[in-house]
């Protein structure tokens, strides 16, 4: 009952899917009166015409096909109209009854010929029917050798000929050799049949298949001699066919001098492999001679060329007389030894053999596919899980220690799941922060595995894996917003030794805090220290400092100065309170900001811009901070330190404000090396170094180098500048805009299930193809599923880890094959 | 209310007042008995009282939960009579996760406090019932919890009231004719009426209730058991051993719970019968309809069995009644037994709500229920909810929301949709990036009770937010009102959502299944959909159904039907982890939903993308570009680069100095290719 019920809800489903269709179709085809129909006819052109009783039923399966058709005979300008017979207006093509309506071909106003509907079965034979008709002349159509035999000799010396076996006339077979024979029928004659027994007296055994024959006719000047003939290998579609004739008219044997790979003919563009007749003056004739005889076995398989040794610069080994190239780029010549023709064939058929072999494997390869891991980090962990870590440098911390922990000692503490790679992948870079701080912290690194204790995630409201969060006593804790890295969350760890803001008691202390003496082992974590100044009554200013300092903790270090005497500080920076020191010291500079009417907000901007570079060294780490700038980045690439005449040369060009549009800054090769793929991406292959380039990554990501055979000097820079600004400069490449998609389809469960479920194919043909293919693919699915089921079952427990075992020694032997 | 009325006589000037006021002071309490107001009226402080009694407490909401009993779980004082509880108290899993551990705890409720777990009160498997009386009077004292014990609520009525939340109040009439009034009720009374079946000769026949549970009572006897259930297997394999034979007699055939994977059919701890009776011992099972039986008694006090269409033809003394075999000499209940016990379940108690509520019962599957909506609020008058075993009308024989493990579910989803249409407190949800998409849906489908106890009745809903950069998760959702998500939740569902499920193979559950048929595990990830044992499954809606489209599903389908659906293929040790096995072919399901790569990345292959590349995958997006990329350690770098999924840069180019080959060195980057770059050039 159940079952039954349900598949009627299915056939609902798509009956209404085949309505929508249909309406579609309706409106794709034009449906005309007979009056109205007639009056469009064009002298010369063709019209296939189908008439039908305007109360016969929209729909039906003929109706379908011809609307496919419309799109292909329109391509050979012939038009396809459903004409209506209405009462008023009877036409002699109207039948009487509903089951006499025919289809006709004009040209012009002429009728050419009537179709019963039964005849036009499908799309491929209401196309391979009309252009039948319309092709009369140039496809001749034959029933015995006999008459194959006049054609032959008729045309001996004059034309060539393709001859045609197809099964039955409407086949889809047919159909291409009629498209094909519309191109090419004024250049070949075209013969088709459809009895076996010609096809047998010509020598063929196979009569399942359909069959082309080309019969070079044209250069038989003896009339007593026959026609060489060249059998098609490949199954009769259009494409093969026009790829088999192209091949045909190519010349048999073509002499060259150049670099084999240099080498370029229509058989490369189609695919086909080349192979070269090492050739010298001394047997330059029998070279000749073998060249061509190689060439008529191999026609419509692979070119022949003749290569002149002797004017030839290239280097070819001394021993070999064969060259192979493949039709594949970028795979290497082959050079060969073969001292016989048969030889030289086989060697072209095994490895066209090979080819379609790995083909096919190929596409067996890609369901199978989707269970390889693409996920690099999920990948790296789960090579990596064998490898014991030293977790016991860190403490585990579960649901009852937890509180009494953090409350003891001030502690990090890292929330993790154990299934999950991203966490898993950090837990190693934070154990290798517990090695590096090894009894030196006074801070606590502990760790909690959410997938054990996810109460206590919960309740410390981490929902997302990893997170990091410092519990100082007394004090919310702080989350880590850093990168996920040792020396980020060294960093954070080591800035937060000390408060922030630090206050700073004697104007002694605040000289020692901007000199870096104060803090000497933080400067190297934190390149600028940041003072604020204040009259002790400045409330509301401090307030917001500490603030902004608060919220800055971990990155910068900060201080703040409020005491009586604070105007010595002030005089001497020349600084009007309140105001921010900000001591760099790299440079050992030490500049002041007014603060005046800043909020919390405002100060982070403030510090936050001071932190930047104006020509800093790019790197994974910072780079996301220089791209919140929205600029077009000017990159300076180098391999090792920097040029320091280049160096100079951006620097005087910032000083002078020409870059303030551009964030200008540069990439060191060593510290960096992903820039070699950046650059392969920008120019294919590595230009020499130092380079530069401007990237407008946020506005149409255009790739600019300023040419290589200039110098880096201002001067230069400057000009290059100015004339990439007025576009006269032209890119190198666009970075591509493309989304990122998803890297492997998925399993179609749905469509899995309702193959299914619907065990009847209750179908009708008129469900688009695409479905069909898709219904296709699962029953191949489920046969392979079936197939693969006998040996894995039978272990009656669920063991997905054997077959996985499988699977990974198949993926390995099958590595081993390639690298042989 | 007398005292203050006096305490205010005390306070206002001047006599004429007082004597004014006096009379109206006094004697409206008196007289009228103004109802005491509350916002939510619970009945019955069992299981499932109690569990939305702490819901409301840790709300802070207006409520008392009214008792007749003077302690909590009156039922399992007296019931089941052999006390012993068919609900497993697994104490060990062998892992630490609370939530996890509550997947096989089927006695606990609900807490925030630890020490309240049931595994603190008893160490058997199948806890004593006396047990869990304790339990349920630790809960309410230590949580605090508002129960009015010994207060019987006698009639509940209906008053409409514009103001009321509901369009009317609840007002209930308690034993000393005090009157309650209540926004919201809640009715967590349980079945307690046992279900008799009235044929002839059925005063003869003892109840379950009553009768003795002492074996010694039964020794030597032929014994009759009605029913088929957990309670009449429970009483027969309590004599089994001393009696004669015990036979057993139902209108359907027996249904075993581990052929159902339903826990309200027969258990197989009550299962001896069946044991003895397939082994030929005496004992045996019978089908018929019991309407059509009748049960007349020899002169010797024994039973004989009948058919009440042959006491109505013929007189009605004792011994010359018909009896079956005197036609059908093979006649199988031709014996005479010593007692007749019934044992048929028990019915809710509909009497004491007045018509106006329209508290009306199921359907014919479940006539013992009220019938409620799947939001457990009854079809008849707005704002009254059927919790606890009264409630499992929605899911009767099909999951756990008839007992403690599934509907302490049940009531916190009550207790969610109430917090929303009353307080304007949306369903609790954690918005994530999409890059976490992956690893909630993972976390929650190895860990969630709720899913895994009330699989197919309760579901996790994954709310899509604008191109899909982000999403909201709400846990355990009455997936039957997925048409009304938006009301019930408080939350929006416009850009899509995927619900994530729990459930059995289609084929595989059933009275009369083979359960342990040779084939029955699947392994492969692209067999997943076929698998048997519970397993996660994700529907993908790209918007939310609709009424008509929950309502008219298809058979057998526990959700309508998706935009895309996703098995995760069943796993022996429901640990559903595995990075290749599992979380791989979730990930590819996710991201062809959403048309994305979810995949993640370190900060090294980030950066790179970052400068030839427009755009960034969601992880790098959300990650790196936020300063909080992944760097990575050597040696997982290392493991990159020999998988081929990652570039040891260092050496790019290197090649090409030595011996002028190709640059690639036949590794292909992540992500969408170089090549793409070529072709922009070309063109220009």
């Amino acid at each position: 009952m159940m079952s039954s019920s349900f598949n009627k809800f299915r056939v609902g489903i798509s009956f209404v899917m085949m309505s929508i269709f249909y309406k579609s179709a309706v409106d794709s085809l034009s449906e005309l009166s007979p009056q109205k129909y007639f009056s469009t006819l064009q002298p010369g052109k063709a019209s296939l015409a189908y008439f039908c009783q305007a109360d016969s039923p929209r729909t039906s399966i003929f109706l379908e096909e011809l609307n496919e058709a419309v799109k292909p005979l329109q391509d050979y300008g012939i038009s396809v109209a459903k004409v209506n017979c209405v009462k008023e207006e009877t036409s002699r093509y109207c039948g009487k009854e509903k089951d006499l309506m025919k289809a006709y071909l004009f040209r012009g106003n002429i009728l050419l010929r009537e179709f019963p509907t039964d005849t036009l079965f499908d799309v491929n034979a209401i196309v391979a029917h009309v252009l039948f008709s319309l092709l009369f002349n140039e496809v001749k159509y034959i029933t015995t050798l006999e008459d194959l035999q006049n054609i032959e000799n008729a045309l001996k010396g004059k034309a060539n000929i393709a001859f045609s076996y197809v099964r039955a006339i409407g086949t889809p077979e047919h159909r291409a050799v009629m498209e094909t024979a519309f191109v090419y029928g004024t250049t070949y004659k075209f013969v088709l049949t459809t009895e076996t027994a010609l096809l047998e007296s010509i020598g063929t055994e196979d009569i399942e298949n359909a069959h082309l024959y080309f019969f070079h006719c044209k250069q038989v000047l003896d009339l007593t001699e026959q026609c060489r003939r060249t059998l098609m290998e490949w199954p009769l579609t259009t494409l093969n066919i026009h790829r088999f004739i192209k091949t045909m008219e190519a010349p048999l044997v073509t002499e060259v001098a150049e670099d084999p790979q240099q080498v370029s003919t229509v058989h490369l563009q189609l695919g086909l492999p080349l192979v070269f007749i090492v050739s010298q003056q001394a047997t330059y004739e029998a070279d000749r001679r073998t060249a061509e005889w190689a060439a008529w076995r191999l026609l419509g398989k692979a070119g022949v060329l003749l290569l002149l040794r002797d004017s030839l610069e290239a280097d070819i080994p001394q021993h070999a007389n064969v060259v192979f190239r493949r039709a594949e780029e970028g795979v290497p010549v082959e050079f060969l030894v073969l001292h016989d023709v048969d030889l030289i064939i086989s060697h072209v058929e095994s490895n066209m053999h090979n080819e379609e072999i790995q083909e096919d494997e190929d596409e067996d390869m890609e369901s199978p596919d989707m269970d390889i891991q693409d996920d690099e980090v999920a990948e790296t962990v789960y090579r990596d899980r064998k490898r014991r870590l030293p977790l016991e440098l860190t403490v585990e911390l579960t649901e009852e220690t937890f509180d009494e922990t953090v409350v003891a000692s001030d502690s990090i503490v890292l929330f993790y799941a154990g299934w999950q790679a991203v966490s898993m992948a950090f837990l190693q870079s934070y154990i290798d922060l517990a090695i590096k701080l090894k009894g030196t912290s006074t801070m606590l690194l502990t760790r909690v595995n959410c997938a054990d204790w996810s109460d206590l995630c919960a309740k410390q409201n981490v929902t997302e894996f990893p997170v990091v969060k410092m519990y100082k006593e007394g004090k919310n804790p702080v989350s880590y917003t850093g990168m996920l890295g040792t020396e980020d969350l060294l960093k954070f760890i080591q800035l937060n030794r000390i408060s922030c803001p630090v206050n700073i008691t004697s104007v002694q202390e605040a000289e020692e805090y901007l000199s870096g003496e104060l803090y000497k082992d933080l400067i190297s974590y934190s390149s600028v220290s940041v003072l604020g100044l204040f009259s002790p009554n400045m409330t509301t200013a401090k307030e917001d400092f500490t603030e902004a300092g608060n919220y800055l903790k971990g990155c910068v270090i900060t201080g703040i100065y409020s005491e009586e005497d604070v105007l010595i500080l002030s005089n001497k920076y020349a600084a009007t309170l309140p105001a921010l020191l900000l001591a760099r010291h790299k440079e050992g500079k030490i500049e002041s900001i007014p603060l005046a009417n800043s909020h919390a907000q405002d100060i982070v901007q403030i510090i936050t811009n001071a932190l930047l570079e104006t020509f800093p060294e790019i790197t994974v780490e910072n780079l996301p901070i220089y791209l919140r700038l929205q600029k077009p980045l000017l990159i300076l690439f180098s391999d090792g330190s920097i040029n320091p005449q280049c160096k100079k040369a951006v620097l005087t060009l910032v000083k002078e404000k020409h870059l303030d549009s551009l964030t200008p800054c540069w990439l060191n090769l060593k510290n960096t090396p992903v820039g070699r793929g950046i650059l392969q991406a920008y120019f294919n292959t590595l230009p020499p170094l130092p380079l530069l380039v401007v990237v407008s990554l946020h506005s149409g990501g255009q790739v600019f180098a300023f040419p290589s055979d200039q110098a880096i000097t201002e001067q230069n820079l400057l000009l290059w500048l100015k004339k990439l600004e007025a576009g006269l400069e032209s890119h190198i490449t666009i970075l591509p805009a493309g989304e990122w998609k998803p890297p492997l389809p998925a399993y179609d469960f749905l469509s899995m299930m309702d193959a299914a479920g619907s065990q009847q194919p209750t179908r009708r043909e008129s469900e688009c193809t695409k479905e069909m293919d898709a219904q296709e693919n699962d029953k191949k699915h489920e046969d392979k599923s079936a197939s693969r089921k006998e040996p894995i079952e039978t272990l009656r427990i669920k063991h997905w880890n054997r077959s996985n075992w499988f699977k990974e020694g198949e993926k390995s032997f099958r590595h081993d094959n390639k690298e042989l | 209310m007398g005292l203050s009325a006096v305490a205010r006589l005390w306070g206002p000037p001047g006599l004429l007042l007082t004597f004014a006021l006096h009379p109206a002071l006094c004697l409206r309490p008196v007289q009228t008995s103004a109802p005491r107001h509350r916002d939510y009226c619970v009945l019955g402080a069992g299981p499932a009282g109690l569990q939305m009694a702490y819901f409301l407490q840790r709300a802070g909401r207006d409520y008392a939960v009214f008792e007749r009993a003077p302690r909590p779980g009156s039922f399992f004082t007296r019931y089941p009579r052999h006390r012993k509880l068919i609900s497993i108290n697994k104490r060990h899993t062998g892992k630490a996760n609370a939530e996890f551990n509550l997947r096989h705890d089927w006695n606990s409720l609900l807490s925030h406090d630890p020490r309240l777990l049931f595994r603190h009160y008893s160490r058997a498997y199948f806890p004593d019932a006396g047990d869990m009386v304790r339990y349920l009077g630790d809960f309410a004292d230590r949580l605090g919890l508002h129960v009015l014990y010994n207060t019987t609520i006698a009639h509940v009525t209906l008053d409409k009231d514009r103001q009321a939340w509901n369009g009317h109040y609840f007002i209930l009439t308690d034993q000393m004719g005090h009157a309650h009034q209540c926004s919201v009720l809640l009715v967590a009374t349980g079945l307690s009426v046992p279900n008799q079946v009235d044929f002839p000769g059925s005063e003869y026949v003892e109840g379950y209730e009553s009768v003795s549970v002492d074996p010694e009572d039964f020794e030597g006897q032929n014994v009759l058991i009605l029913g088929r259930g957990n309670s009449a297997f429970e009483t027969a394999e309590n004599i089994l051993g001393v009696t004669n034979f015990i036979h057993m007699l139902s209108r359907s055939r027996v249904r075993l719970s581990w052929a159902t994977h339903y826990v309200g059919d027969l258990r197989a701890i009550n299962n001896g019968l069946l044991d003895t009776y397939q082994l030929k011992s005496l004992d045996g099972l019978l089908e018929s309809d019991l309407t059509d039986l009748a049960v007349v008694k020899d002169r010797e006090g024994k039973f004989h069995i009948t058919l009440k269409f042959f006491l109505e033809e013929g007189n009605q003394s004792a011994d010359a009644v018909t009896l079956p075999q005197d036609d059908n000499d093979n006649f199988a209940m031709r014996v005479a037994y010593d007692r007749v016990i019934r044992c048929l379940g028990w019915n809710f108690d509909f009497s004491i709500f007045n018509k106006s509520l329209r508290l009306s019962s199921g359907g014919e599957l479940s006539k013992k229920y009220p019938l409620v909506k799947a939001s457990y609020e009854s079809k008849g008058s707005r704002g009254l909810f059927v919790l606890g075993t009264a409630s499992h009308s929605v899911d009767y024989r099909r999951s756990a929301g008839g007992f403690i493990h599934g509907f302490r579910y049940t009531v916190r989803a009550v207790h969610r949709l109430l917090e929303q249409r009353h307080h304007g407190v949306a369903w609790p949800s954690t918005k994530h990036p999409i890059s976490q998409l992956t690893s909630s849906i993972v976390r929650r489908v190895n860990e969630a009770s709720g899913l895994y106890q009330m699989f197919g009745v309760l579901a996790d809903v994954v709310l899509l937010k604008e191109n899909a950069m982000a999403f909201e998760y709400l846990e355990e959702f009455p997936t039957q009102m997925l048409a009304q998500l938006e009301t019930i939740t408080g939350r929006k569902a416009r850009h899509g959502l995927f619900v994530i499920n729990m459930e059995y193979g289609r084929n595989f559950s059933g009275p009369d299944k083979d359960v342990f048929f040779y084939d029955r595990s699947v392994g492969h990830t692209e067999d997943a959909w076929q698998s048997n044992f519970l397993h996660p499954v994700i529907y993908y809606y790209r918007h939310l159904p609709t009424e008509q489209e929950v309502r008219f599903r298809p058979a057998d389908w526990a959700l309508p039907r998706p935009t895309a659906i996703h098995h995760i293929v069943e796993d022996f040790l429901t640990d559903w982890t595995a990075p290749v096995g599992h979380i791989l072919p979730l990930r590819r399901f996710l991201e062809n939903c959403l048309d994305t790569d979810l995949r993640s990345f370190y900060a090294e292959s980030c950066f790179l993308f970052a400068l030839t590349h427009q755009k960034l995958p969601p992880f790098c997006q959300q990650g790196y570009l936020r300063t909080q990329g992944l760097m990575g350690t050597e040696s997982l770098r290392r493991h990159g680069v020999e998988s081929g999924l990652l570039r040891d840069y260092a050496t790019v180019g290197r090649r090409r100095e030595d011996g002028g080959r190709g640059l690639l060195g036949g590794s292909q980057a992540p992500g969408p290719p170089v090549q793409a770059l070529d072709s922009n050039k070309e063109e220009l």
